[in-house]
């Protein structure tokens, strides 16, 4: 059995969750801090928009950006020498994309449910927005911010349109596990693509059990049962 | 009060703080100015009548339309105090609240359950402390063993403890206090009441107390403010406040529960529209600006018979009884409050014929 597909699964899913881990925070929080009302709305529509497209659609953008004769696909060849389309980075981008929203979202709920007071008795205090980000804000918005790593992992994890789209079905570079099951199917043999699906189901449960086993020592450490 | 548009204004000798400010709310125009010398003011108000965002907005953390606040900052370290701008619309000066040296204790204390008792009061102390402070400020608020305890694991009483050692810690120039006991049981509140004043004794600044209760209010500050709607109703030393009040809204707020409209007969002598045209003389002269008449329900004391002026008829009362105290409401209206001595008395309580007040306790009010 060919194990590539488990390995670069993980690889892309594991890269491509660190990514959208920052820029998910960092995204949330910029929203949240935002006065104005009307932008806030537009922002967070735009944001929000790869979780209600059809990943062939957000497929084909990445296409239209990073292909190598756009913008951005010259930029990455001429500087980098590195083509992105069908290559395993262009199945991060695809997954850091399409698992952005969950990230975003969960982050942004978890944030606005963070009592404002903390905020404001942290300044009233003297202490910098920064750190008031990092020591107030976001160890209190943990197990919304928690859960939403895991919610973006799983997307990433299970991420087939945009991927197919952007970075293909190559054995042994792109074919990750939801492809290879799709692959394995197309070709008729339902054996091996039990095998995988098997792999997928292990390595969901397994995650997920991690990060929830996580969160909970880290409400233990607060003196909450 | 002094008067309006104050520019210019600078902080006299002994005040400390100064208020000035106006901020459109939803509900109503909120507009308050007041002034504070190393004591403690109270604003007492209903809930939702500004006094909250008072506070917040001296503390920096909403802003005002418009106005001015002044602070004097003590000088740290021999340096001369000075008079500090927090907020001036005219000068474009809005301080961040990490620079307006206020010290602010929330409702229920805004505690971060993400830290420690000794993190929560490191954070107040920042860069400058040392363990020997912290050591020191755990000590003083009694919170020795507590050190490594999460909020979530503290009693009301030592949640209020670590909040206000982690704000003193911080070396506040002022202290604001937001209804810090209305998220605390009824007999805890008492207790802790007691403790908050002791803590505050060595403060040197202006303490500015918010509530909605009035036995609060009294006990712990010296100078009242009263706040309805947004607007100031009354200002001055407390027993003035509550001895004295001017108008109905602050006769009603500072607890006046019998308030009546009047007709005037003469100068000294007025007829209560509201109490079946009883008939009263008041020790002042009631001028013409007096729309109407209060009379407190520990104010009127039993008498045997009926000769004689402001007597008041007890006939059909309607009686509640309250554990210290029996509540009575006369057939005209008026609500009469007897103190029950002790428990050895009988069970039903003797009524009086007749009730006599005081002319010096009516109280003569103007406006709604």
């Amino acid at each position: 059995m060919d194990w590539s597909p488990l390995w670069i699964s993980l690889k892309t899913a594991g890269a491509a969750i660190v990514i959208t881990f920052f820029l998910g925070i960092a995204a949330a929080w910029g929203v949240v801090n935002l006065e104005n009302r009307r932008v806030k709305v537009i922002l967070d529509g735009i944001l929000t928009l790869p979780l209600v497209l059809p990943p062939t659609v957000a497929g084909f953008f990445l296409l239209e950006i990073f292909g190598v004769r756009r913008p951005l696909g010259r930029f990455f060849l001429e500087i980098f020498g590195l083509k992105i389309p069908f290559s395993w980075q262009a199945a991060v981008i695809a997954a850091v994309v399409m698992s952005f929203p969950l990230m975003y979202r969960s982050a942004r709920g978890a944030f606005e449910q963070v009592n404002p007071d903390l905020m404001a008795a942290a300044r009233t205090l003297g202490m910098g927005e920064w750190k008031i980000f990092y020591k107030v804000l976001l160890p209190n918005a943990l197990p919304g911010v928690a859960s939403g790593t895991i919610l973006a992992f799983a997307r990433g994890l299970g991420e087939f349109g945009a991927t197919a789209m952007i970075a293909g079905n190559i054995a042994g570079k792109t074919r990750t596990l939801p492809m290879a099951v799709y692959t394995e199917v197309a070709a008729g043999n339902m054996d091996e693509a039990c095998r995988y699906v098997l792999i997928i189901l292990t390595v969901a449960l397994l995650s997920i059990s991690l990060m929830n086993w996580a969160a909970m020592g880290l409400d233990r450490g607060r003196g909450k049962e | 009060m002094k008067p309006e548009s104050e520019k210019s204004r600078y902080l006299e000798e002994d005040e400390l703080l100064w208020v000035d400010m106006e901020k459109e709310l939803k509900e109503f125009r909120l507009k308050v100015q007041f002034s504070c010398r190393r004591e403690r003011v109270g604003i007492l108000g209903p809930s939702g009548s500004g006094k909250s965002m008072t506070l917040k907005s001296i503390a920096g953390i909403v802003s005002p339309d418009s106005g001015r606040i002044l602070l004097r900052m003590p000088g740290n370290q021999g340096e001369k105090p000075r008079t500090a701008e927090l907020f001036s619309r005219e000068k474009k000066i809005n301080l961040k609240p990490q620079r307006r040296r206020v010290g602010y204790l929330f409702q229920n204390y805004a505690l971060f359950p993400n830290m420690t008792v000794e993190e929560n009061i490191q954070a107040g102390l920042g860069k400058k402390g040392d363990q020997k402070l912290l050591a020191d400020f755990i000590r003083r608020f009694r919170l020795e063993g507590l050190q490594k305890r999460y909020p979530s694991q503290l009693s009301g009483g030592q949640q209020q403890r670590t909040a206000l050692a982690r704000i003193l810690a911080n070396q506040p120039a002022a202290l604001l206090l937001d209804e810090p006991f209305s998220a605390l049981d009824g007999y805890l509140r008492e207790e802790l009441r007691m403790e908050l004043s002791s803590a505050l004794r060595d403060f040197e600044g202006p303490v500015v107390l918010v509530t909605h209760d009035r036995e609060e209010a009294y006990q712990l500050c010296s100078r009242l403010v009263l706040m309805d709607k947004g607007k100031v109703l009354a200002e001055g030393p407390a027993r003035e406040v509550f001895s004295r009040p001017k108008t109905c809204q602050a006769a009603r707020l500072t607890g006046c529960r019998n308030i009546s409209r009047i007709r005037r007969i003469s100068p000294w002598k007025v007829e209560a529209l509201d109490w079946n045209g009883l008939v009263l003389e008041t020790a002042e002269k009631a001028g013409g600006d007096v729309k109407a008449v209060g009379i407190r329900t520990q104010d009127l004391t039993p008498v045997s018979d009926g000769l004689g002026v402001n007597r008041i008829p007890v006939k059909h009362p309607r009686m509640e009884e309250m554990p210290f105290s029996w509540q009575i409401c006369l057939e005209n209206g008026i609500w009469w409050e007897m103190k029950k001595q002790g428990w050895r008395g009988p069970e039903t309580l003797e009524l009086p014929e007749w009730l006599y007040v005081d002319p010096a306790a009516v109280l003569l009010l103007q406006g709604e």
